[in-house]
């Protein structure tokens, strides 16, 4: 085994890196790269000005707002840009309660959301504002009735992510959206993760607020959008000049926002055909991973899932070593082990999901991109089995399930649907 | 955040992983929901750490600490290795990242449990001695 993992090493050194984070982040494609040059170069001009550079800038500007907007089914003034997908989320929260707070100040949403929900809920808590958190079941699946029995007369927002970005598990929103229709509760969600990867239409899915990015998008890091629904009262986030129909001041990122626009037309048009190729090497990768590394189960709903999304638990190990393993041998994936991250804790998605927190360390997400391949999917499922292996021969808690003084928390044929119930007893 | 090449390099290839089975003591520290746990297995002659092997269920760093803790104790005398600090072995891999000193913290721990099972079975422990345990009652994990 050992034998077989030091000649891989070897080989990485002469292959080409595999990358495997597309939700972390994307290499801008070339088109969007072209078309962004090319606007940094020919088109500089501050939007706001009264001559022909800044009409040439406004006239660029509003024709990707108008693009935006098609490719989403929304009107062209419903379509706000930011510089990322944090602040949207936090314009749509804060911009919300701030709006609202003489009519209500209590929130809903759930205990997965990204931290750019989350910690603006808990920046809200602090000003006064009380937040609902939502539970969600195994997959990581919010109930809507969950969400009907929580919305109470004083309720100023809901705000359910689209899909997961760690386990990938895609939120019955439609049906939330619904419920919030109909008790008159404006509806947020966080779609950065799902644009691009499956069909969005924010009105079909009754939201009255969505947030995305661009660099999950093959666009590049510095922009985001922000659809607001028409007549749907925010508080500005940023104060400054009449940009962005005075609720978002700042100069306009112009070359940015062209390059979204044609990021997005770009994901739409290929989104039916990439979905299904991505979901065909998804599903090749987590058969493969299962049935080759024993104790090892999907995290996350093993259908209702993001075309592109991988994430197991292997027992007995922690996932930083794994991520490291993985890089000497050139692919780049991520981890919700603790140790990936600067607090001690495992990721909240996997601890919300009713992991104990032992599994939660050793997880890994592998998530595929227009790049991935069949040939990419072939050299993973060769090496994880024999980085597991490695890491496992060094663990302690290996030893003691070996000599039997300690019981698996996976069972060895693992699977995609496995109940999970209490971490080791130690007692 | 990046590791030096030391600690790759002994994470890559950890030295003196497995069991020691005629061990003359043994330390385990850490818990998994931590996220890491250290066993050391020591093997003493005449107060001599003739041989010491580990175990380590943890992080690059977790590895990498324990893997360099065996080589700086093999070879030295028991009160020795007893004033080996988590600082030395941080060092001595060319440092770690401010979040992940508490696995050097853990690796030092390891070995002072192993010393601290060998001193009392060997009715060794002194008054002396047992000062240098402190860490052993700190709760980094």
């Amino acid at each position: 085994m050992n034998d077989q993992l030091e000649r891989q090493l070897k080989e990485a050194e002469h292959s080409p890196r595999v990358y495997f984070d597309h939700a972390a982040t994307t290499a801008p494609c070339p088109e969007v790269l072209d078309v962004v040059t090319k606007m940094l170069k020919h088109v500089f001009g501050n939007p706001s000005s009264f001559y022909k550079e800044g009409h040439k800038a406004s006239y660029m500007l509003e024709d990707a707002r108008s693009k935006i907007a098609s490719l989403l089914d929304v009107r062209s003034d419903e379509i706000f840009f930011t510089s990322c997908g944090t602040e949207s989320d936090n314009w749509a929260l804060k911009g919300m309660a701030f709006a609202n707070a003489s009519k209500g100040r209590h929130i809903i949403t759930s205990k997965i959301e990204h931290h750019a929900v989350l910690h603006s809920a808990e920046a809200l808590e602090k000003r006064g504002y009380e937040v609902t958190y939502l539970n969600v079941d195994r997959f990581g699946l919010i109930d809507p009735d969950d969400v009907e029995k929580s919305i109470r007369k004083d309720t100023i927002l809901v705000s359910i992510m689209t899909a997961n970005n760690e386990i990938g598990t895609i939120e019955p929103i439609g049906e939330i959206g619904a419920i919030c229709r109909e008790h008159r509760v404006p509806f947020h969600s966080d779609g950065v993760q799902a644009l691009g990867a499956i069909p969005i239409r924010p009105r079909e899915l009754n939201c009255d607020m969505m947030s995305f990015s661009g660099h999950k998008l093959y666009a590049p890091k510095g922009v985001g959008v922000l659809y607001k629904r028409k007549g749907l009262h925010l508080a500005n986030f940023m104060d400054g000049g009449a940009q962005e129909g005075g609720r978002r001041a700042g100069t306009e990122n112009v070359a940015y926002a062209v390059g979204f626009a044609k990021a997005l037309e770009l994901a739409v048009k290929s989104l039916e055909g990439e979905a299904k190729r991505q979901t065909r090497l998804r599903d090749r990768l987590i058969d493969g991973i299962i049935q080759r590394v024993p104790h090892t189960k999907l995290n996350g709903h093993p259908t209702k899932r993001l075309p592109n999304n991988v994430n197991v638990s292997f027992e007995f190990i922690e996932g930083e070593s794994i991520l490291l393993l993985l890089d000497a041998l050139g692919f780049s994936c991520s981890s919700g082990s603790a140790c990936t991250s600067s607090s001690l804790d495992p990721s909240h998605v996997l601890l919300g999901i009713g992991m104990p927190a032992e599994i939660a360390h050793g997880s890994l997400r592998v998530t595929l991109g227009r790049s991935s391949t069949d040939e990419e999917v072939d050299r993973f499922l060769d090496v994880i089995p024999l980085v597991v292996e490695r890491l496992r021969v060094m663990s302690p808690l290996w030893e003691d399930y070996q000599q039997g003084s300690l019981a698996a928390i996976i069972p060895e044929e693992g699977g995609k649907d496995v109940p999970i119930i209490g971490g080791y007893d130690f007692s | 955040m990046e590791y030096s090449k030391k600690v790759l390099d002994h994470f890559m290839n950890p030295r003196n992983v497995g069991e020691i089975e005629d061990a003359t003591a043994t330390g385990t520290v850490g818990n998994p929901i931590c996220g890491d746990i250290m066993k050391m297995y020591l093997k003493i002659e005449d107060n001599v750490i003739v041989d010491a092997k580990f175990k380590t269920f943890g992080c690059g760093s977790a590895i990498a600490t324990s893997s360099m803790a065996t080589e700086m104790i093999i070879g030295k005398t028991t009160d020795e290795a007893l004033v080996l600090t988590n600082k030395a072995v941080a060092e001595a891999l060319d440092g770690l990242p401010a979040v992940k000193m508490h696995c050097s913290v853990l690796a030092e721990q390891a070995v002072k449990k192993a010393l601290y099972d060998y001193y009392q079975r060997e009715g060794l422990m002194t008054p002396e001695r047992e000062k240098m345990f402190k860490i052993l009652d700190d709760d980094e994990h």
